[in-house]
């Protein structure tokens, strides 16, 4: 149970407010707002997603920018709550097509409109956009999605692969219409990947895990069933063998997932037998299964990091990077980055003939390098070396005080875990319409270090 | 909405400072109000959203109330929403203007579409004008009859809002009775939802004064009205199954077919998506299994998996709320996640308070076969950018070695933290690797091999300085150059700023004193000298005593300031097994992020509707009043009882302790008294703090200070009763003890008079469970202020193990107390009882 709703922007500005329970006394934004900017200024990092003041609990989650914030009195559940906001956010979003502060305050009163039937009194009533849309009377006011630099997860798609799709499909309002009226019928299936990859010093890989979502938008009219089918030999249940015996499923080639979950409407009737999952998928967008691997993969990247010093107060840094997929993929927006000694005054870069699309940096203020790379194409290996000015003499290891480094990029059209979407079968009465479906792969860096 | 308190707000550029706009809106509004013109809805609309938009950033726009309302005679849907929403949040202020909205809002409650009835029901409810309570009525009624759920939802939520206003209102028309009987009739599980809700919140307020409304309360929690949830559980929506296993939470089954039935029920609610439905499944599943150790670890193991899932699926703030989950499990049972610990490592990109939580959980796996991995991990994140979470990292390998058998290893990591010549490094590990030799003094070589070659100029930290001293005092006769460092440092004795460092300065030259005499000579009458000039009292009062302790005698000195020291076993836990317990039962919830019981942050009106905890969750836990880091007396050895005491300010509190016997209590002048009685203040505060300092140990300072203090009662003193013999280390946690009290029927309901003594003795209620205590009464919680005071006791019989629970009130001003007494073998509650009263009565019987 909340007592009050509101969205932030950036500033601390109010965009929307709600209270249900009228417990939590006025001007809980301010306190809010003003706990979480000196959170950070205090030295103790960012502020953590729940906190309490005089009695009172903040929630709140960061979305494309704004917070989101709940507050209540009672002992909740966390979980609950944290999942609400985020849930709050995606229905907006569903509705707004994208979500930002200038949609949000554009549309306000549909932003009232849908708070008032996803809680009453403080309870959670529904977050389903399906359900929702029944009860929903505002149309949305559309943003131009052109004129946005950065969309998020959508954004991942439009970069680099505007062939293949049509970039503003996503970024479309589930009830808003196609210029032209008609709905176009379509359905997008984004299997994402988020890699987390600690190499040591010796380039030994210490650490790998894939934390991968299936994620489902449908546009479809009439509310077809799907039918989703993965890898055949896709297995779950890694390292708990002793309850659940799937069977010696760890040969060669098999995918094998740690764990996994799904959404509430999947039906798992046949995924035992056959590996498919079967639904009728709602309205706007939702994880149709998450899930976990920790088994080992071919990393995409391989990275040398070296720091040797040069005379005296002086170092060179040399990094390569190694792209190690197929050369018909192409990774975009590297950054590569690197903590340098305190005592580091001056930096400067040298790099290979002929590099294109690159962009090198020193930050003063947190003693970073940081090297962008516009585009990687498989197969290509790039290298970048930096001579580094102390202003005093190291006493010890060099290797010590910097480092670790690492590197960030979206590599779209590729997948760590293999795990695949064999087909997508929608179950549609009339057979004159050819629904578009999107299958679409990507994997993003999370975490991963290369350590010196 | 909080129109007045942002309106300072209003004077920034951007926002309109109100007035002039106001009375615009409202001539415009009243333009349009009762025009017919085609188009007119849509210049409405207009005008309605630029209302709406200025009671969002704060300008008050109550003015206009009268045209709202009179624009809002339309059947455009879209208008009727955002009057509604208008009206709602002006109503509250605006009472008499409320009344104005009554009249539309009935007429709507009649209207064809059930949207709108619905939307109007709920206005009309949101209203919270207690004046108005009898215009709700009779739409409720109807609403909660309504062919459409939609408004039979709202109705539901409606009559919640109304209980809420005026509860009386609520009662009367009998609407608790209404929603039981739609909660199990409604084809609608929405509807269902929200009437378990609603009766929830509306009858645990009703259980304090009315019988019914307990008995009501207690209903829900019986086996066909939970199994009647459960076995639909798959039809609810995702929050809605949320409250449906809260409420299968806190229900008892009857046997364990039962519990392996629910668990086999919702076994898949487990790889549900939804973090929420994970973790209440999770919460269902250990507090069923909790009496079945066996069981209950398999769950452990099954949810391993599950939650490791929730923690990297989802946003970062939903991850956090899950790994404080995962950080309580494995807390309590590290040893199930020690293959699991490289799930714990942090990554370079998550923020502090992920980071904190991964090393604590390092901290805890760490075992034999693991230990090399973790520590070399913690190792990189100590040379870490993020200097915070290095210190953490530094600390962390410190308990892992305080907690290992072989520290060979560690010991050189930590020795190669001193050599990496970062401050904060060095820092961290000179306290460090002053808390090993105190655990294991056999690595004094080594370390004291690194500590010398640390130039003591290069530590700048209090706490890092301190220790430095601590080991140049201790270590004096193998670190070489020991008297000349203490000697430079007294020199510097007014450049330090920390009486911390003084302190230890003190006693380092004195240690240094008695193993190095001739060389420490002169520095330790530099530091007495200039110890009696300090203007702080402590160190002051410490110099004082060590020159009069020195004068009256070298050797009793040197007993007091430097005994023989035991190695330290175990360093006390920060948080006591009772409060941990506490928060396991408050699983779910936001106990276990604060990692403190809901009684700590909440008000008591303010904790979760509907739980027994509610009656325990307003007490104490024990004696851990205000300090919040006791463990009892019981579960901490003996010697234990220093291990806490961090500073040598506390060594001397334990010297006399130890050689109290053989010391003789000298003849003290007034000003010695004064120190004297510094120390024993100093002792006094500690006292609550530290575990294991029986009354007997300060007792005996007591008597060897000579102060001539009254005695505290002994519990040795304690008469045993004649026939029920009951164990005085009996343990029982309030986890257990909920249960228990909420399963057993009530055996003996008795009032007690309590002698005046035992009212004057009871102006805290420590004092009173201590007493018990002494009479094998142990107190699970506490609370209350004078004149009302409120017990939980437990007592086991000393041969088998059954159990008394025992709730008892004491009025002090009507000098009677209440007993309420459950046991395991009725029988001997009688008996029980008179040992009871028996105990009772003898407390502040001198």
């Amino acid at each position: 149970m909340i007592s009050q709703f509101f969205v932030l922007s950036q500033r601390g500005d109010n965009i929307v407010f709600r209270d249900y329970r009228g417990e939590v006394p006025k001007g809980s934004a301010e306190i809010f707002f003003r706990k979480v900017k000196f959170w950070k200024e205090d030295g103790e990092g960012d502020a953590p997603p729940v906190f309490n003041v005089d009695g009172v609990n903040y929630f709140h989650v960061k979305v494309a920018g704004l917070l989101f914030v709940a507050t209540t009195r009672v002992n909740v559940s966390p979980s609950l709550v944290l999942e609400l906001l985020q849930r709050i956010a995606r229905v907006i979003k569903d509705y707004l097509g994208i979500l930002n502060e200038d949609s949000l305050r554009k549309n306000f009163v549909l932003v009232y409109e849908l708070l008032d039937e996803v809680i009453d009194f403080g309870y959670v009533k529904t977050t389903s956009t399906e359900v929702l849309k029944s009860y929903i009377f505002n149309e949305p006011i559309v943003i131009d999605a052109a004129r946005l630099p950065s969309l998020g997860a959508a954004g991942i798609f439009m970069q680099g692969s505007k062939r293949r799709m049509p970039g503003t499909a996503v970024t479309k309002s589930v009830v808003a219409n196609e210029p032209g009226g008609r709905k176009r019928e379509e359905i997008f299936v984004d299997i994402i990947e988020k890699i987390s990859v600690t190499f040591s010093s010796s380039g030994y890989i210490l650490t790998s895990e894939i934390d991968g979502t299936i994620q489902m938008k449908s546009y479809l009219s009439g509310n077809p069933e799907i039918r989703l089918a993965l890898n055949d030999d896709l297995s779950i249940g890694r390292g708990r063998s002793s309850i659940y015996d799937y069977g010696n499923s760890s040969g060669s080639g098999s995918v094998i997932l740690d764990d996994c979950n799904f959404h509430e409407s999947v039906h798992l009737d046949n995924f035992d037998i056959d590996r498919t999952l079967a639904l009728v998928p709602p309205d706007g967008e939702f994880p149709v299964m998450n899930y976990r691997m920790t088994q080992e993969f071919r990393t995409p990247f391989r990275i040398n990091a070296l720091i040797e010093e040069a005379g005296p107060l002086k170092a060179e840094v040399i990094l390569k990077v190694r792209a190690e997929f197929a050369s018909s993929i192409t990774a975009n927006t590297i950054l590569v980055q690197m903590p340098l000694p305190a005592y580091t005054t001056r930096v400067t870069f040298e790099l290979e003939p002929g590099a294109v699309g690159n962009t090198t940096d020193f930050k003063e203020a947190n003693k970073r390098l940081e090297w962008g790379l516009k585009k990687i194409v498989g197969g290509s290996e790039h290298t970048l070396r930096a001579k580094l000015t102390f202003s005093q003499e190291s006493h010890g290891n060099i290797v010590k005080e910097s480092g670790p480094v690492s590197m960030t990029f979206t590599i779209p059209m590729y997948n760590c875990s293999r795990l695949q979407v064999k087909y997508l079968q929608i179950a549609k009465k009339s057979k004159t319409d050819h629904p578009y479906r999107w299958v679409r792969y990507v994997t993003q860096a999370n975490s991963y270090v290369a350590r010196l | 909405m909080a129109p007045p308190a942002q309106s300072h707000r209003s004077s920034s550029p951007s926002q309109p400072s109100g007035k002039g706009e106001v009375s615009d809106l409202k001539s415009q509004l009243r333009q349009l109000a009762g025009s017919r013109a085609p188009g007119v809805d849509d210049s409405k609309r207009d005008l309605f959203k630029k209302v709406i938009s200025y009671m969002t950033i704060g300008i008050d726009v109550s003015a206009v109330f009268g045209e709202m309302v009179m624009c809002s005679a339309t059947s455009d849907i879209v208008l009727k929403k955002m009057c509604y929403l208008y009206v709602g949040n002006y109503a509250k202020v605006n009472p008499d203007l409320a009344l104005l909205t009554i009249n539309f809002l009935q007429r709507d409650c009649k209207d064809a579409d059930p949207m709108i009835r619905g939307l109007a029901l709920r206005s009309l409810c949101s209203l919270r004008v207690a004046n108005l309570v009898e215009y709700l009525v009779g739409p409720l009624g109807s609403g909660l009859k309504d062919n459409s759920s939609y408004v039979r939802i709202v109705a539901v939520m409606g009559v919640l809002k109304l209980y809420h206003i005026s509860a009386s209102t609520c009662v009367d028309a009998d609407f608790p009775q209404t929603l039981k009987h739609l909660m199990l009739n409604d084809s609608d599980t929405q509807v269902v939802a929200n009437c378990l809700t609603a009766l929830q919140e509306i009858w645990s307020a009703e259980a304090s004064t009315s019988e019914e409304a307990s008995r009501e309360r207690e209903a829900l929690l019986s086996k066909p009205v939970v199994f009647y949830f459960l076995n639909r559980i798959r039809e609810f929506s995702e929050w809605a199954q949320c409250l449906v296993l809260d409420l299968a939470a806190k229900y008892v089954p009857s046997d364990n077919n039962e519990i392996f039935d629910i668990m086999n029920l919702l076994e898949d609610r487990l790889q549900h998506a939804n973090g929420a439905v994970v973790l209440a499944t999770i919460k269902l599943f250990l507090q069923l299994t909790l009496s079945m150790a066996d069981v209950h670890q398999q769950v452990y193991e099954r949810i391993k998996a599950p939650l490791l899932t929730l923690v990297s699926s989802g946003s970062p703030e939903q991850s956090y709320a899950v790994l404080s989950h995962l950080h309580l499990l494995v807390m309590r049972a590290p040893y199930i996640f020690s293959s699991d610990y490289k799930h714990f490592y942090c990554q370079y990109n998550e923020p502090s308070y992920v980071k904190k939580l991964k090393l604590e959980m390092l901290t805890a796996v760490a075992n034999e076969s693991n230990t090399y991995e973790i520590v070399t991990e913690l190792c990189e994140y100590a040379a870490n950018v993020d200097i915070p979470i290095a210190r953490e990292s530094i600390r962390a390998v410190g308990k892992i070695a305080l907690q290992q058998y072989d520290v060979n290893a560690i010991v050189d990591r930590l020795l190669q933290f001193l050599e990496m010549e970062k401050d904060y490094v060095t820092a961290e590990a000179l306290v460090l690797v002053k808390d090993l030799l105190r655990k294991y003094p056999q690595w004094s070589q080594d370390c004291i091999a690194v500590v010398g070659n640390i130039s003591s100029k290069n530590v700048q930290e209090p706490k890092a300085k301190a220790a430095l001293i601590w080991m140049l005092g201790e270590y004096s006769q193998e670190m070489h150059d020991a008297p000349y460092i203490l000697e430079s440092l007294i020199e510097n004795w007014d450049e330090e700023h920390s009486a911390e460092v003084r302190l230890h300065l003190l006693t380092a030259v004195m240690k240094c004193f008695f193993k190095r005499p001739p060389e420490t000579q002169k520095a330790l009458g530099a530091a007495l000298a200039a110890g009696l000039a300090d203007f702080h009292q402590d160190v002051h009062d410490r110099a004082l005593f060590y020159y009069r302790v020195l004068q009256h005698n070298v050797s009793v000195a040197e007993r007091v300031v430097n005994p023989p020291k035991q190695a330290v076993s175990v360093f006390a836990d920060t948080q006591s097994s009772e409060i941990k317990d506490r928060i396991f039962d408050e699983f779910n919830s936001l106990s276990v992020v604060y990692q403190k019981p809901s009684y700590m942050f909440t008000d008591k009106e303010h904790r979760g509707p509907f739980e027994f905890s509610d009656e325990l969750g307003n007490l104490s836990i024990g004696a851990e009043s205000a300090v919040g880091t006791v463990v009892p007396a019981h579960r901490v050895e003996a010697n234990d009882k220093d291990l806490l005491l961090s500073t040598s300010e506390k060594e001397e509190i334990k010297g006399p302790s130890n050689n109290g016997s053989a010391y003789s209590a000298p003849s003290y002048d007034g000003s010695a008294v004064s120190a004297a009685s510094q120390a024993l203040s100093e002792l006094t505060i500690l006292n609550p703090s530290v575990p294991g300092l029986t009354p007997q140990s300060s007792l005996a300072i007591d008597d060897l200070l000579g102060l001539g203090l009254p005695e505290i009662p002994s519990p040795a003193a304690a008469p045993s009763p004649p026939l029920l013999k009951l164990n005085s280390k009996a343990i029982l946690d309030p986890g257990t003890f909920q249960q228990k009290w909420r399963q057993l029927p009530i055996s003996l309901s008795q009032e007690y008079s309590v002698s005046p003594q035992g009212v004057a003795a009871l102006t805290t209620s420590e004092a009173l469970l201590r007493h018990m205590q002494g009479h094998s009464i142990h107190c699970i919680a506490s609370g209350g202020q004078s004149p009302n005071f409120k017990f939980f006791f437990f007592a086991q019989k000393a041969e088998e193990l059954s159990t008394f629970l025992v709730e008892c009130i004491i009025n002090t001003s009507s000098a009677k107390a209440q007993i309420k007494i459950k046991a395991d073998d009725q029988s001997a509650s009688q008996e029980f009882s008179a040992l009871f009263q028996s105990a009772l009565s003898k407390f502040g019987v001198p």
